[in-house]
């Protein structure tokens, strides 16, 4: 600088103004480009050094600044440098895309350096995506046909790596020449190369295809080993591939059989065993090639029992290629004896100390155990010792393959096992355990004492990850075995007895068995001694504990209602228990206590026959016909409140027999009963006794259910007259209710039976629905006791379509009874959003009379519906009109539309 | 610490956060639980596995599909592992640190494009070393500095500043097209 300073000094004056100036400008210049860049290791020191990551980014930032600035004044002589220290900061993970074009600036260079670090940054910095893929093409291509065989090497590795479709076809060409070459280490990595190409451009493939057979007469592990992945891979991606390799497999054979029968070779020696990695690729190929090829397979046998049999198994890369070959034996047709050798290597894998050999024994097993099961069966308690294992991934694997496992010769101790396993278990295996457990009790149980207790076991080992399927289906079990009922009520209640109320499933089936077989603890058929107090102080608590979910206070507070029939001193104190509720926070269980209230005053007369014990559910267990079997206990629409029918389904239910039986009638909706075939399961008593031999069969399976419907349809059909009215209970007063239970006409007992059949088929339940619904079946779409099949009313009247709007539409089907005209409106939210407040008003001409019964319900859950019954009365026959006015809320917003309905069918007053 | 070799990731921004996300999976097992980790999302499903070792401060994780051996590929780090200890010499992890470009070159021998490429240590490191003899031939990037400081002196400064205010641009283009 001193230098340039004194020559300007003999300039003269005018060239020193500039000189002045330009002077300036160089110390600006100096001080945003320091003279020599840091080098890549003393960067990598500062960075090193930062305290905080805000230090390090500030190091980080400077330098990127730098070496943009020197990118920018094309600085040939620091690139080098620049880029592999750009290289090193994308590494630590901060942007350094600006370095893309310096790479292949690097990467045209003559000099070996530069293109080593350009083509790892293009391999590092560069994508498929990007566009200096044009510009690399040409750089590789030129360097593929280079004289430096590591220079030819470099751009080889670098097409590998990022070769997008046009590159491979761009330089297909140059790497199926270079698959030729006489140079071992080109040579393997043209394979590699090619391999990626195909992938790329399947149709290239054709193109490699004669130099890649000659890739197995190789002496070169490399290039044998890349071949080879070359050639799975083609088999895998073309079928005509897979078909033209079949003829390799001797040679394969042949490869195999030098690699075991040679001694050492220190050069492939890894361990004491020849290049393993070799080995485990052709064994690979060896199964794509033998897999449903029963040649192929034969021809391999032999030397697959050979590996199986020589190959050392004290160290892991020995143990890769056990894995391996048993993997091939499972896979190609090959002989049992053969099979059952593998599978005993995986036998033996188990007992080995290290866990991945475990692991992969496992996975592996997991996948035969269908195929070979008896043969897996031999290493049961080894599989059942994986269960305590102490990797979370071992455990999984062996409970999966435990599962699979169990048949009815082993249930009981794999069962035992397993218990103790999911006791201790992690709680995302509890869930799926506990379902397994019983799908397995259900399947293999010995007997049935045995299967309640296995289900009581499983719902307490698995505390709250119970899933709601297996409380249902312990309830069912216990439901439908008469014998065992007095048993498990008894074991219900010494666990009631000393809970912790913190674990709802098992509150749940306690209380819901102790609420239907409460007499049989109390009469001492339950082996317990219990006083009646301390049901009720248990009860006390657990509705009151804070721990209790709502759902399990709802059981409770059902299953109370139901002891009230069954105790005999406590009753006074179960009402005030259940009138407390009248008041709860949540609506549910304030619903019921006030209902429930009801049962104690004003119709303390129907409180014993309501709370009889619920008809057993039978037939399938454990599968979707569980949400049909719960339609059959939702009963009538006797009430038809929108939240409460589903809690008073199983009140109803007796209670509808019961007044079929006390207005002691019915010969004739008896005989209906039995044209039906017992449609109802043996319930309420005169009923029942009609009816007991017919159990529900046809309740068990849906479809011939529903051809016994279209029969009770037909006799609908035949018998239209006095159905009308009873159709139309739209009230929840229980005077109306007893009204028309009174009511003794048969279409009482088959509107019943058709709305249960409609209940059904919308199944739903809510809270306490599952209660007499052991159904894992949660929808909450407002129930539907009402919906009546339009084909019922089909006979007679055609039905309309009264309005489609908005995301609403109101069916309409009629009934004619003299001069009313009943109209069964059938609501149907057709949009995605929850609509409450659902009110439909309707007026009529002066010389009719219209009388709107209360609507099912207000709301609708997107694509649910509700039904409202309207009835006309039209003494003078006039032509049938109306004017509606509809309104409701959805979206947070009110709806509200009017309208007439003037197509009615004039078959309403002809 | 620990030293990453990721392959058939494409995704430039998601790399990081797998890096991330993989370093607090793998570093929080304990050494009596096995080596595989099996795919979540991030890496692509369940059809890929991670499958690490672990050398006293550092973690080598391979990233794989299932094409692979688990139990081969647990031997392949074995390989690289006791290359990278030939190729520096007890090799520790600032090796690592401060000559990530030559571990990657290393890698490059034993691994190409996520294909296993040459399991043979002898025939790695024999090529690795005669490469950096051809760098060294060209006085490769140590002796870099030597010839700025030449290059500095000769550099006529005001004819600097202008190359800065007026880069050569036929040049510059020519550099690019090439």
């Amino acid at each position: 600088m001193n230098k340039a300073r004194d020559s300007l000094g003999t300039m003269s004056s005018i060239k020193q103004v500039i000189n002045d100036a330009v002077e300036k400008g160089k110390e600006v210049y100096e001080k945003v480009r320091q003279p020599n860049p840091i080098r890549l290791r003393d960067l990598i020191r500062q960075i090193r050094s930062a305290k905080t990551a805000a230090e390090e980014r500030a190091v980080v930032n400077r330098e990127c600044a730098y070496i943009r600035l020197t990118f920018r004044e094309e600085d040939s002589v620091w690139r080098c440098r620049n880029v592999a220290k750009l290289l090193y900061i994308h590494m630590l993970g901060y942007p350094a895309h600006f370095g893309q074009m310096e790479c292949l600036k690097l990467i045209a260079s003559p000099r070996f350096t530069d293109k080593r670090i350009g083509y790892l940054g293009a391999m590092l910095l560069l994508d498929e995506r990007q566009d200096v893929h044009l510009l690399i093409t040409n750089s590789l291509k030129n360097d593929l046909n280079s004289s430096t065989q590591f220079v030819q090497g470099l751009a080889l590795c670098t097409l590998g790596a990022i070769a997008s479709p046009e590159m491979s076809r761009d330089l297909a060409g140059e790497v199926e020449r270079l698959l030729k070459s006489s140079n071992a280490y080109i040579r393997k990595k043209a394979a590699v190369c090619a391999l990626r190409i195909i992938l790329k451009v399947p149709e290239l493939m054709e193109m490699f295809l004669p130099a890649t057979r000659s890739l197995l007469s190789e002496k070169n592990h490399g290039v044998l080993i890349t071949g080879v992945t070359l050639i799975t891979e083609m088999c895998l991606q073309s079928p005509d591939m897979l078909a033209h390799f079949k003829k390799i497999v001797p040679n394969l054979v042949r490869i195999l059989k030098n690699l075991i029968m040679a001694g050492y070779s220190p050069e492939h020696d890894v361990q004491g065993v020849s290049d393993p990695f070799l080995q485990v690729k052709i064994l690979k190929l060896l199964r794509i090639l033998g897999c449903g090829d029963s040649d192929a397979s034969e021809t391999m046998n032999d030397i697959l029992a050979q590996v199986a049999t020589n190959t050392e198994s004290s160290k892991n890369v020995g143990n890769a290629i056990l894995y391996e070959t048993v993997l091939s034996i499972m896979d190609i047709k090959s002989e049992s004896g053969l099979r059952v050798l593998a599978i005993n290597i995986l036998g033996r894998f188990l007992l080995n100390a290290d866990k991945n050999i475990r692991y992969v024994a496992l996975n592996t097993l997991l996948r035969v155990v269908h195929a070979d099961n008896s043969a897996v069966q031999r290493h049961r308690s080894t599989i059942l010792e994986c269960l305590k294992d102490a990797d979370i991934s071992i455990r999984k694997r062996a409970m999966e393959l435990c599962f699979a496992l169990i048949n009815g010769n082993n249930i009981r101790t794999m069962m035992k096992e397993l218990l103790t396993f999911l006791e201790n278990a992690e709680p995302e295996f509890k869930a799926t355990c506990s379902s397994k457990c019983v799908l397995a009790a259900e399947k293999y149980s010995p007997n049935v004492r045995w299967h309640i207790d296995t289900l009581l076991k499983v719902v307490e080992a698995a505390g709250n990850h119970v899933p709601d399927d297996v409380v249902s289906s312990t309830i069912q079990l216990i439901s439908e075995t008469r014998a065992e009922q007095a048993y498990a009520v008894g074991e219900l209640w010494r666990h009631l007895s000393v809970a912790q109320l913190e674990f709802q499933p098992m509150i749940q089936v306690s209380t819901w068995c102790i609420g239907e077989f409460g007499d049989l603890l109390l009469n001492g058929q339950a082996d317990v001694t219990v006083e009646e107090t301390q049901i009720i102080e248990i009860y006390q608590k657990i509705l009151w504990a804070s721990q209790c979910s709502i759902t399990t206070k709802e059981y409770a507070l059902t299953s109370l209602m139901k002891l009230s029939a069954r105790l005999n001193q406590e009753v006074g104190s179960i009402q005030q228990v259940v009138s407390a509720f009248g008041s709860h926070l949540n609506i549910e269980l304030q619903q019921r206590g006030i209902e429930y209230s009801q049962l104690f005053t004003r119709h303390n007369h129907m409180r014993g026959p309501l709370l009889e014990r619920m008809p057993p559910f039978e037939g399938v267990r454990g599968n979707g016909t569980e949400g049909e079997k719960g339609g059959i206990a939702i009963t009538n629409g006797l009430d038809n409140s929108p939240d409460n029918q589903s809690l008073l389904n199983d009140l109803s239910s007796p209670n509808n027999n019961n007044n079929i039986n006390s207005t002691h009638e019915n010969n004739e909706s008896n005989a209906l009963l039995l044209l039906l075939g017992g449609i109802e399961p043996g319930e309420g008593d005169t009923v029942q006794a009609v009816t007991s031999p017919a159990t529900s069969t046809i309740n068990a399976t849906p479809a011939p259910r529903s051809t016994v419907n279209a029969d009770i349809l037909d006799l609908l059909g035949l018998e239209p007259g006095p159905t009308a009215p009873s159709n139309t209970t739209t009230s929840t007063s229980p005077a109306q209710l007893s009204h028309t239970n009174n009511s003794s006409s048969p279409a009482l007992l088959l509107d019943g039976l058709l709305n249960n059949t409609s209940s059904t088929t919308t199944t739903t339940t809510a809270g306490i629905a599952s209660l007499s619904t052991p159904t894992a079946n949660s929808t909450t779409l407002p129930t539907n006791n009402f919906i009546i099949p339009q084909s019922l009313s089909q006979p007679s009247v055609p039905g309309i379509v009264a309005y489609d709007k908005n995301g609403m539409k109101l069916d309409m089907t009629f009934e004619i009874q003299d001069s009313v005209t009943t109209i069964n409106m059938l609501a149907t939210n057709t949009s995605l959003a929850q609509v409450t407040d659902f009110l439909f008003q309707a007026a009529v001409p002066k010389s009719l009379q219209l009388q709107m019964m209360t609507p099912s319900s207000t709301s609708m859950a997107p694509s649910a519906t509700l039904t409202q019954v309207i009835k006309v009365n039209n003494p003078s026959k006039v032509p049938l009109r109306m004017r509606m006015r509809l309104s409701w809320q959805a979206n947070g917003s009110v709806v509200q539309d009017q309208g007439e309905i003037s197509h009615f069918p004039p078959a309403l007053w002809q | 610490m620990a030293s990453h070799t990721l392959h058939q990731l494409q995704n430039e921004e998601m790399q990081q956060q797998i890096i991330k996300e993989t370093f607090q999976l793998v570093s929080k097992r304990d050494d009596n639980v096995c080596n595989f980790l099996e795919g979540g999302s991030l890496i692509g499903g369940a059809d890929y596995k991670l499958i690490y070792r672990h050398y006293a401060t550092l973690y080598f994780v391979f990233c794989v599909d299932s094409s692979e051996s688990e139990l081969g590929i647990l031997d392949l780090i074995q390989v690289f592992v006791e290359t990278l200890d030939k190729c520096f010499e007890n090799v520790c992890e600032l090796d690592l640190i401060f000559h990530v470009d030559k571990v990657h070159y290393i890698l490059n021998e034993l691994v190409m494009g996520g294909m296993v490429l040459e399991t043979n240590m002898t025939e790695i490191i024999t090529r690795i070393d005669d490469q950096n003899k051809l760098e060294k031939q060209e006085a490769g990037l140590a002796a870099a500095p030597a010839r700025a400081v030449s290059a500095v002196k000769n550099m006529n400064l005001p004819q600097q500043i202008k190359d800065i205010k007026l880069p050569d641009l036929p040049a510059a283009i020519k550099d690019l097209k090439f």
